[in-house]
């Protein structure tokens, strides 16, 4: 189980994501009850039958999933999870730019895979504001030093719209 | 140039720091090598052959003379005296510990130095002409928005992880000084019906495949420059692929999409930030440019001195007319202080040269210099007057070799004596081709000529683009050297042809002369090697160079028999 950082602290993580056993595709895996994560492609595959099931809806994105393909369901999540299969992998950055800046997506954005230390401060300035921090990583620290590495930064972004250029005195 | 305030100060000492916490968590092992890699690499630090590396930025190339003097004592208090000039307006430092590197920068951010990113997979270095704001052929000023580029680039949060490094070049001049046609973007200040603004090229490069950039953009107005790179760098960012480092720059998409999609993508991009929040204001670019006035020049800066001199003393005269550039300003001049001296590897400097540098430079050109992308360095501004002067007390400390522009003022990488990446050594077939052509006499008569050295595909020594390129190449484990003839840099930049099958290192001050024996037997009137080579081709440069040397399946057989 990865660490959840959401509003500070260490959460509990009252979500599940649905993974494809082998051999299940999007079309016939069973959608499980509860509070469900489901992958792009079975959202794409079951949309109807997931809404009329599920009053809370979690959308799992990867590097390869278009954003701009569920620009228009954005209301149906609570979560959106952005995968980083490796933390070098920054396509992420780019999807959760899109969303808030671009589809002002507004609920909850989870970083979830290759989530460490060093990549916090960038994730929070690009919109995140939950991250599943790798197993075995110092959550305490992370959540200590890792969102304040620098206390301003030059380019608009999610969390400060203006570029340092506008907001100059 | 371009003075830190106190948003600029504070996030370098907060870098400083947190390179220091991520040094200590390596130590620890809280961050793996692999997790710890990408981090030490955007921070310049390479774990090397010998030691780490460690790589400063120049922010296109301007430098004070305070951080001058900063690097020569890291360089004698850290390392073994001397530091490197490279291709991109960086200092490279070879013989570091990594635990002194946080203390380092430490050090560097006292004057308001960094290595943010100067390595890895995120935007580079801003590069520029060594001339920026003093060239008389100039149109534009390019620093003011490189410095604005470099603000903007650094630590960009959208942009910290890219498919692979992202390079940018800027500028303003007609004749192009800072190889912009092989940058990842390039950016031509123009003007156009009064408004300024850039020619956009992109997916430019050197290295294992040699892209000449292509235009996306004929013309885009300053105030969208931030704009109109973020959507670049968006499209790139989410389309470049990351299955295959080779295959993973910028020019790669662009070659895959072609330069009209790509360009179609980027206009799509742009249609939703452009004249948004980070558009341009002329408050912000006056701002910057308020850094960039021009000094109090002297209105008798040329005594006619220096006239004289340049009569009666040929060593004079031959460094004016090789290492002194023209200014726009009447009575001054550009000097250029060589790191060519023969039998020194190409861009190096002593820390007693960083010194009487900065002595130069305090006394003479406003306490300002540059470096150069083809590793020299640049005082910009002095008086005519005073250049005989400069040149004896740069030729005193080993900076008057009068071969800028010449066959032994090579651009070289460090190559196999210190990189990791190489394939082969790359200095000591610089200093066996000095020595070779050591006469001043036949370096003069030879001309311009640019020969540059790469010990890999990687082409630090920007190889392709010289008239003569030598790239060192792996074979069964031995080191040899695959020559090109006939690149080029400046606006009508274009990749050099290879020769033919590859040399051994003690051929190539041979092969070296040869091919100039082939330009000096070809050479009509006064024509240079490149207009020769453009006239007659590739093929009697063939012809000598191969002459009586077996290759292909007679020198397998030659090799068999022995």
């Amino acid at each position: 189980m990865a660490q959840l950082i959401k509003n500070n602290a260490v959460t509990a993580d009252t979500w599940t994501t649905l993974e494809l056993a082998e051999g299940e595709t999007p079309e016939t895996v069973t959608l499980p009850d509860g509070d469900i994560i489901f992958p792009f492609a079975v959202w794409q595959a079951r949309k109807a039958e997931i809404i009329s099931r599920h009053k809370r809806i979690g959308l799992l994105l990867t590097g390869d999933d278009r954003v701009e393909e569920v620009a228009t369901e954005l209301d149906y999540f609570i979560v959106i999870a952005v995968a980083f299969p490796k933390f070098v992998d920054g396509r992420g950055y780019s999807t959760a730019s899109l969303l808030r800046q671009r589809y002002g997506y507004q609920g909850e954005l989870r970083a979830v895979g290759d989530v460490l230390h060093d990549q916090l401060f960038f994730m929070r300035r690009v919109g995140f504001d939950s991250y599943a921090l790798k197993d075995g990583k110092d959550v305490v620290y992370a959540l200590q030093a890792g969102f304040s590495s620098f206390s301003d930064a030059y380019q608009a972004s999610t969390s400060q719209p203006q570029p340092y250029f506008r907001r100059r005195a | 140039m371009y003075k830190y305030d106190a948003i600029d100060r504070q996030l370098v000492n907060e870098r400083v720091e947190q390179f220091r916490d991520q040094v200590s968590r390596w130590q620890s092992g809280e961050l793996t090598g692999d997790e710890f890699r990408p981090l030490r690499l955007q921070n310049g630090l390479y774990i090397q052959r010998h030691a780490p590396m460690f790589r400063i930025a120049v922010p296109y190339g301007m430098m004070n003379t305070a951080q001058l003097r900063k690097l020569a004592y890291v360089a004698r208090t850290y390392d073994r005296g001397y530091g490197h000039f490279t291709t991109r307006h960086n200092c490279q430092f070879n013989w570091p510990k990594v635990e002194d590197c946080p203390d380092i920068l430490g050090h560097l951010a006292e004057v308001d130095m960094h290595a943010i990113q100067t390595s890895g997979n995120c935007i580079r270095n801003i590069t520029t002409d060594q001339f920026a704001g003093v060239a008389a052929d100039e149109a534009i000023d390019p620093r003011p928005l490189a410095e604005i580029l470099r603000q903007w680039s650094t630590f960009h949060p959208e942009f910290a992880f890219l498919p692979r490094k992202f390079k940018i070049a800027i500028s303003g001049t007609t004749e192009d000084r800072a190889v912009t046609w092989f940058h990842d973007i390039g950016l031509h200040l123009q003007q156009q019906n009064g408004e300024i603004g850039f020619r956009v090229i992109v997916g430019g490069g050197l290295g294992r495949t040699p892209i000449r950039g292509q235009i996306v953009r004929e013309f885009l107005p300053w105030q969208h420059l931030l704009t109109y790179c973020e959507a670049i760098l968006r499209v790139y960012n989410r389309q470049g692929r990351r299955d295959n480092a080779y295959k993973a720059r910028i020019k790669i998409l662009v070659q895959a999409l072609g330069v009209e999609t790509f360009a179609q993508l980027v206009e799509e991009e742009w249609a939703h930030t452009k004249d948004g929040p980070a558009t341009l204001t002329q408050a912000e670019y006056d701002r910057v440019a308020a850094h960039f006035t021009a000094p109090t020049y002297s209105a008798a800066a040329d005594d006619g001195v220096y006239g004289a001199l340049q009569q009666s003393d040929k060593a004079f005269a031959r460094w004016l007319e090789r290492n002194t550039h023209p200014h726009k300003v009447a009575g001054y001049a550009a000097v250029t202080l060589s790191l060519k001296q023969h039998g020194v590897a190409p861009g190096d400097i002593t820390a007693e040269q960083m010194e009487l540098v900065a002595d130069l430079a305090d006394q003479y050109s406003f306490g300002e210099l540059r470096i150069s992308h083809e590793q020299n360095i640049i005082l910009a501004d002095v008086r005519k007057s005073d250049l005989p002067e400069v040149w004896l007390k740069a030729k005193a400390g080993g900076l008057a070799t009068p071969n800028i522009g010449l066959l032994t003022g090579i651009i070289c990488c460090p190559g196999g004596d210190f990189c990791d990446l190489a394939n082969a050594k790359s200095i000591p077939i610089a200093n066996a081709i000095q020595a070779r052509f050591d006469d001043l006499d036949y370096l003069f008569d030879i001309g311009e000529i640019d020969l540059n050295i790469s010990g890999c595909m990687n082409a630090c020594g920007h190889h392709h683009v010289g008239h003569i390129g030598v790239l060192g190449v792996d074979k069964n484990e031995s080191e040899f050297y695959q020559v090109t003839l006939g690149g080029r840099q400046g606006n009508d930049a274009k990749l050099g042809k290879v020769i033919g099958p590859s040399f051994s290192a003690e051929e190539m001050p041979d092969v070296v002369e040869k091919i100039i024996k082939v330009y000096l037997d070809n050479r009509q009137a006064d024509a240079c090697f490149l207009d020769t080579f453009d006239r007659i081709g590739i093929d009697p440069f063939k012809n000598l160079v191969y002459e009586g040397r077996a290759h292909g399946k007679a020198k397998a057989a030659q090799a068999e028999a022995a």
